[in-house]
Parts: structure tokens; sequence; C-alpha cells
């Protein structure tokens, strides 16, 4: 077993966080709903869910050190599993607010943690980037309502599991997954509605077995690199290319030497940045009159290609663009991690949805390609 | 003293009880280390003064090319130390021969008949060298190309090549006949894409992309295999081929074969069978009748020749009639009474592998033919197959064990997962198989990537008895019940094996290996002030 000096994880609990979900409220953001929700009878769940991922760091108890908040932000749960602990800040006002995530989150960056855990939702998810963005190592343990942001173990227990092979092992690589933000309103009267809020840095553990027919592990940088080249490769001199969202295409743009926008979509032609960031109106603008391509990639755990995260390609740019120039890149994990279920698309047209439903080629590596289907 | 009651040891409640299986653990050192200047293993007489002043030194008699001017440096050890080491280490193995070794699925890890090794070693086999005149090996030529015409008849091709020295290489052989027949074709620059699925043999897409081609992989749909609608969605005036595994490594069966050939024949390209998973169809279907243009088989698996130890293998490729001219040269062939070998190919794609093939394992693989026949082979497939449905019906009743995608049943092999029981106790499928280590067993879990989660691949082959099988299920069943009961134990295993848990990471770092002595010699002596010293234990 790899040896590993003490570690220190920062543990941050929000004790709020799936609140409204057994009781169909759809989510917790916001004093109101937590109070209906307390009504209805509903009880919180972080902190089962988190001592749930903290028995997987069990026996490596001695080598951890966790840095923490007060009360339920933490300290309750690490105190009742019998781990070491220092709380490292306060909580503001009478109860946990974003605000006391986001300042535990900057002040245990900046103390210095090898990982930062936290149990919450995507709001929370929200809270963490905003006071990190990338490079700080962290993984979200499953316990809010609303789970569209790929940063989450599948359950408690696989997030603690995640913790302690990072912690345990030297050739665990950091991927960068989309953090999500879900329109609650919306979604209460009905409407599903999210967009890609941004992205965190969380560590990705392949498989340890050595089994005769298993090659070692690529890294996904090489494997970005490698779907750049054969974007780039084909790209056309007259043709306008729309990158879309994600860490994928912004791949893409730096093979090019143009630095994307991790969250927008950009214009690019004759290896030149046109647009960033751009509009639907100002999409429509620059394609008028020319051939025209867009560059997709899915995003995160759920495999949408449209209408989660990338709304500026509308039904109205969709139109003007020919369904062969719809170009999909992926990295295999992501297509492995869809688990057989198709790509998703839902451009707010039905009829549009039914017409890119179908195969399609996805461009998986250097001169390699996954026919993977696309249903609605 | 009383006689204990064997029966009532080996049984419990009328079922046999679990073996009480223990590993040899010798702790024995590598073998340069027990190497002590001047033992010898045989003191070869010298030659009497008077014959010798007659005969000189026969050895300056050896052409001079052929002279080492430096002995080699094997190690010096007495015989009894050198049976004993070795013995030792083959007690510290689970083998084919030792085990019931059904849990190396694809592998096909049939019972290998020893009176083939002693066909093979025989001085009429093993005394001849492959550049010896054609004139002098008209038996060894004869094996070839009978085994030839079975191989035909078994798969619907019209020749073979015997040349490739394995299954990978039989395959890179075909890609490189598909890629020849393009070329000949004029559209060597317009077919430069190969399709193949997930769930074939890595080999297919790796050889593809190897010869140059881009590779395009096709999902499988809930079935476990591709739809045809995918297929089409794949093809174009650029295809070159389709290289596919069928059944696959889960066991399922592609119905819609015949149909994928067709779509790919329309489009103008070839299809290479790739039949490593034979073993569940000999003389049940055949490549050609399905419209393959070309196939291969791994002797060393379905034909028994055997698998293991990383070889000696041999791949054997067929092509129909069109594709004759780009085979691999020499060819064996027959006229009347005489067998030779044939270099007159101007399109041939040339040489995969040197001579014309690893002759020995052609050997055996037609000895283990001819001792089935014909009606044999069939029972073969018929026998493989029934286990592998007993064995995944047993399986089934197991808590904890899935089998993805289609309900029906399998041909010769089976991918499980495990998913169930990891989710609900946290072990894993690695974890697990480490545990029947401690029962004597061990299972292989899949290639990469891993779309089936926690899998686990079965495949008992027509050898294993119904108490094999049986044994095998139960302890598949306690080991799901320990990881229910002591996961931690579980995930601790191997507990009865001859090492224990290994750090896997140097096995990723190949600045930490090294294949030989030397190498490791020279690492180590890199990495300390002097090279290690040996203490007198190792004598």
């Amino acid at each position: 077993m790899a040896r590993c000096d003490t570690k220190r994880i920062g543990l941050i609990v929000n004790p709020v966080a799936g609140l409204g979900g057994r009781v169909a409220l759809k989510g917790s953001d916001g004093v109101a709903i937590q109070q209906k929700a307390l009504l209805l009878g509903a009880r919180p769940e972080a902190g089962r869910r988190t001592a749930a991922a903290l028995k997987e760091l069990e026996y490596l108890r001695d080598r951890i050190e966790f840095l923490t908040y007060p009360a339920e932000m933490g300290e309750d749960i690490l105190r009742a599993a019998g781990f070491a602990f220092r709380v490292v800040g306060q909580i503001r006002g009478s109860r946990t607010e974003a605000i006391d995530t986001r300042e535990a989150a900057a002040r245990m960056t900046q103390m210095g943690v090898d990982l930062i855990l936290f149990a919450g939702g995507d709001g929370t998810a929200r809270d963490i980037h905003d006071a990190l963005g990338l490079g700080q190592p962290v993984i979200g343990i499953p316990a809010g309502v609303k789970i569209h942001s790929a940063v989450y173990g599948t359950h408690p227990r696989s997030a603690g599991e995640l913790a302690r092979l990072f912690l345990e092992r030297n050739d665990t690589r950091l991927q960068e997954r989309e953090v999500m933000d879900v329109d609650e309103v919306a979604l209460r009267s009905g409407r599903m509605s999210a967009r890609l809020y941004g992205f965190l840095s969380v560590p990705v553990v392949h498989h340890l077995v050595q089994a005769q027919k298993a090659p070692s592990p690529v890294s996904e940088q090489t494997v970005l690199q490698a779907i750049a080249l054969e974007v780039v490769e084909l790209m056309e001199s007259d043709c306008l290319y729309l990158l879309c969202p994600g860490t994928t295409t912004r791949a893409v743009a730096a093979r090019l030497g143009l630095a994307k926008t991790l969250l927008g979509v950009d214009v690019v032609s004759q290896q030149a940045l046109l647009a960033q960031d751009a509009t639907e109106e100002q999409l429509l603008a620059l394609m008028s009159g020319r051939r025209a391509y867009i560059i997709v990639a899915p995003i995160g755990g759920q495999g949408f290609l449209f209408g989660r995260g990338n709304q500026q390609i509308s039904p109205a740019v969709l139109g003007l663009v020919d369904k062969e120039r719809i170009v999909v890149i992926s990295t295999p994990d992501k297509i492995f991690a869809l688990r057989g279920e198709p790509f998703l698309v839902d451009t707010g047209d039905p009829e549009l949805d039914r017409a890119l439903t179908g195969f399609v080629p996805v461009i998986t590596g250097y001169r390699e390609r996954i026919v993977y289907r696309i249903a609605c | 003293m009383t006689m204990r009651d064997i029966p009532s040891e080996r049984c419990q409640d009328g079922r046999p009880r679990l073996r009480r299986f223990h590993q040899a653990r010798w702790d024995e050192p590598i073998i340069f280390e027990l190497s002590r200047q001047g033992q010898r293993g045989v003191l070869v007489p010298q030659t009497k003064d008077g014959i010798r002043d007659q005969v000189g030194n026969v050895l300056e008699t050896l052409p001079p090319g052929m002279r080492r001017s430096v002995p080699p440096a094997l190690p010096e050890l007495a015989q009894p130390h050198v049976v004993r080491h070795y013995l030792r280490l083959s007690q510290e193995n689970l083998g084919a021969d030792v085990n019931i070794e059904i849990g190396q699925g694809t592998c096909t890890m049939k019972y290998s008949p020893k009176v083939h090794d002693q066909l093979a070693a025989s001085p009429k086999m093993a005394d001849l060298h492959p550049l010896q005149d054609e004139r002098t090996v008209q038996g060894i030529l004869e094996i070839v190309y009978r085994f030839e015409q079975i191989l035909k008849e078994i798969s619907g091709m019209d020749r073979f090549t015997f040349q490739p020295g394995a299954g990978s290489a039989a395959i890179y052989t075909n890609v490189s006949i598909i890629r020849a027949f393009h070329a000949s074709r004029g559209e060597a620059d317009v077919r430069d894409e190969m399709i193949t699925t997930i769930f074939s043999h890595p080999s297919n897409a790796a050889c593809a992309k190897t010869a140059g081609f881009k590779v395009i992989t096709l999902y499988p749909d809930r079935n476990g295999y591709p739809e045809p609608a995918a297929l089409a969605a794949a093809v174009s005036e650029r295809t070159a081929g389709l290289m596919i595994t069928n059944p696959e490594d889960t066991g399922i069966y592609n119905p819609k074969i015949a149909e994928f050939v067709r779509i790919v024949h329309e489009a103008g390209g070839l299809c290479a069978y790739d039949q490593a998973n034979a073993n569940g169809i000999l003389g049940i279907t055949r490549a050609r009748d399905a419209g393959f243009d070309l196939c291969h088989f791994n002797l060393h698996k379905t034909f028994s020749a055997p698998h293991g130890c990383g070889g000696p293998g041999g791949g054997a490729c067929g092509v129909s009639r069109d594709l004759e001219r780009f085979l691999p040269v020499p060819l064996v062939s027959r006229d009347g009474d005489h067998y030779g070998l044939d270099h007159d190919l101007p399109d041939s794609i040339g040489k995969v592998g040197p001579f014309y093939g690893n002759l020995p394992v052609v050997l055996k693989a037609y000895a283990w033919v001819m001792n089935l026949g014909a009606r044999g082979l069939r029972e073969v497939a018929e026998v493989a197959v029934l286990n592998n449905n007993y064995l995944l019906n047993r399986m089934k009743e197991i808590p904890g064990v899935t089998v993805p995608y289609a309900p029906w049943r399998r041909i010769e092999q089976v991918r499980y997962s495990w998913e169930e029981l990891a989710r609900e106790t946290g072990v894993h499928s690695e974890e697990l198989g480490v545990r029947a280590a401690d029962y004597g067993l061990h299972y292989w879990t899949s290639h990469h990537p891993w779309v089936v989660p926690e899998p686990f691949t079965l495949e008992p082959t027509e050898s294993p008895s119904r108490a094999d099988l049986d044994e095998y299920v139960a302890v598949m069943r306690q080991v799901a019940e320990e990881a229910r009961t002591d996961s931690a134990m579980v995930k601790g295993a191997p507990h009865r094996s001859t090492i224990h848990q290994i750090d896997h990471g140097p096995l990723d770092d190949p600045s930490q290996w090294a294949m030989t002595w030397r190498a490791y010699r020279k690492k180590v002596a890199r990495s300390l002030s002097k090279p290690p010293e040996a203490c007198d234990r190792c004598t």
C-alpha cells in the first residue's frame, strides 16, 4: 500500500442542502423555501451523507487533519466520527448562508489543503466555485436536491472512496468538471432551464488492476490534444466555426493559439477569433451568408449536446447549419460515463430535436471516432 | 485413536465443502542470486588422451561465426538446486493445469492434451530447421497443408496462412490485406476508414490504427451489439472495411451479422472476422456463410495449442479466393504427392513473421482436431455453450451478480457485473477476484474501456466437468457473501496466496521496470554506491 504523510482536508457541509427534495420543492435556495420545507416535515440529509462518505476515510484517520467550520457545517460530524479537526472560521449569522460556504472554502485554500470535500447540491457547488475556481482539488458529497453538476460522486460512499484514493496514490489526475445552475423557479413551474456556471478541478482515478490485457491509462490532457489536433486538421479556411462551451472545445482553441471562454460560444475563422461569448444575435449576424460548423461537446454527466449551458445555439442558429456540419467532440471517458444512455438535445423546438436524433460519429481522438446515439 | 471419516470432511449437508486452499510461498531468490562460482549441473566427461590425439579439438571445427567469444553469463548451479528452484516457482502459480481455469474469459483455456506436447517435442519436429530444403520436410508441410484444408472447411474460406505468430499478428495481417486490396484498385487514399465495435478485441482497433486507418468504433445498444443503423451511419465511400469479433466478449452473438456484412459490402468495404471467440460456433456457423472476406483463428485458444505464458502462439488467417494473392509468402502448396513452399505471389503483402509459421503450434492444433474428428469439433462447440449457459444460470442465482444487455442466452462466455454488490458493500470486482485466489481460483475482468461496470468475464470451454463448474460457483457465492459480512477482509485479500497486496504504481512507471537481471543490476548499481552482495543463505 502506498504510504502518505499527513494530508489536510477541508470539510464544508451545507446543512440545508437537500432540504427541499423529499417534500418535492425542487431545491433549497433561499430562506423562504427552507422554512417551507421544514414546515412540511423535511429533515436535513447533509450530515448523515457526510458521515457515510467519511467512513471510507476511517482507516486513514491517523494521517488526516481536517479543517472545518463550526457546528453543522462540519465540526459536529467530524467529532461524532472521531476525526481530528480544527475549526478555522465563524458562521456569520444565526443560520448558515452561502457566504459562509464561500468564506470557508477561501480560508481553507489559503491555509493550504490537499483536498476540499464538500456536501451539498448545485448551489453549494456554485458557492465553492465562486470562492475557488480551478486548481484546488475538490470532491462533492451529493446531498442536495439538484445534482446537475459533474463535481459530485454518484453517492456519498463513492465520494469518500475517491477522496481516499486521491490521498493515497500518486497517479491521480485532475479533471475540469462542470458546475451547473438550474433555475429553481422555472423548474417549479415545470420548465427546465440550466446554464453552465463554471468548472471545478476534481480528481479522477483510473482503476487499479493491471490485468494482462489492460493498457496504461492515457492522460486526459493527451486525449484532449489528440482531439484538438484532429479538429484543427479538418478545419477549412473559408468557414466559420462555432466553438461551444467546455474544456474540450477550449483545447481546440488552444491548439490554434487562441484563448477561449470556458462558458461561452466563441467563433473562429481562419484560425482567428471573430467573437467571444457570443449571443444568439451576434451568432446569427456572423453566420449570415457564410458556411458554418458547430463544434460541440456533451455537457458533464448527462450528455446534453444542446439545451444545457449553450442556449445561444438556438433553433435559429441550428437552422443555419446542415446536420453534417454539427461536429461532436468528446473524450472517450465522457461517453463511457453515460453508461449507454444517449446524448440528449433539448433546443426548445421539438421538431428540431427530432431532426437531430440519430447516430453521430464523435471525434474522440486523432483519427478516431465513436458512433453514438442522440435522443430527445 | 480413531480414523477420521473422509467423506464427512469433504462434504456438509450433501454439498462439497469449500477447499481449504493455501498456496505455497517460498520466498525464492532470483536464480542469479543462487549462482555460486564453480558449481556445475553436469560434469562433461573429458575426452581420453589417445582419442583426442586422433580427433583433435572438435569444437574448433565449428564455423567461426557460430563460436562465442565470451561465455554466456548463465548462473552456476548444481542440478538439485535447479530442479528445486523451478518446481518451487511453479508451485507459486495458478494456471490452467492446476486450477479450474474458467475465469480467463475470451482466452479459451481448454485442456491441452499432453500427448500433443510429446508430438511437438519429438525429434521429428523439434530437430527441423525452417531453412531446410522443402524435399526434406515433406511431413510437416503435409501437416500444414492438411490443417489448412480443415480450417477451410471450418470457415468456408479458400486459402490460409499460418505465418502470423499470434492473434494480434493475424489481425494485423488481415488489416494489411485489406489495405493492399484497396491500393490495388487505386483507392488507398480514399478508403482510409476502418469500422469496429467497442466490444471487439482491442487489437482490431489498434491494428487498424497502426496500419494507418482512421478508426470508427460502434457502441452497443441495449442488447449488447450495435444497431445496423449505427453501422449505416458509419459507412461511406471512405470505408475500407469492418473488423469485428462475433460473439463478442459479452458472449452475445450479433444476430444481424449478415446484414452488417451486406452494409459494408454495399459501401465497397471488406469484412474481416476476428474469430478469437470461435469455440462456441465450430461446425455450427461459418465466416464465409455470413459473407466475410477474411477471418482469423487463434490456434492457441480454440485449437488448444495451448494458450498461456505469452506463447508460443499461432494465428491462422483465411481469405476468400479474390484476396489470395495478397497473402504473406511463402504459402504451403501441393502438387500431387509433393508439398512445397510457394513464393510466387507478386501482390503479397510480404512477410508478417519469420519463415512460414509456428509449426509446432500448427502441429498441435492439427493433432487436436484429428483426435476429435468433425463430429467431435461440433461437440466441442455444443459442450462449450452448454457449460457456459449452465454456469450462467448458476451465477445469476448469486445475489449481487447481474448480467448486462440481452436477457437471452449467451454463446461460449459471459461478461458479468458485480455492480449491485459493489454498491451494497463498497467491494470492487478486482478485490473480489483477488479474494478468489484464496480458494485457488481467478478471473479476468474486462478489456479496457470498462463499458460494463465492475466486470468479470468467465469462459468455461468444453473442458470442465459439472463438478468443476459447481466448485467455481460455490467460491463466487462465498466471496460475495464475505463481501457483505466482512468487507475489510475481502478488501485486504489475498490472505492465503504466495504474496499479498502489492503496490501497482511501479507497473505503470517504465523507470521501475527491469526485464532482465542485467538490466536490474544496472539500475540498482546506478542507485547504490556499490552493487548488492548476496549472503550465504542462497546456497
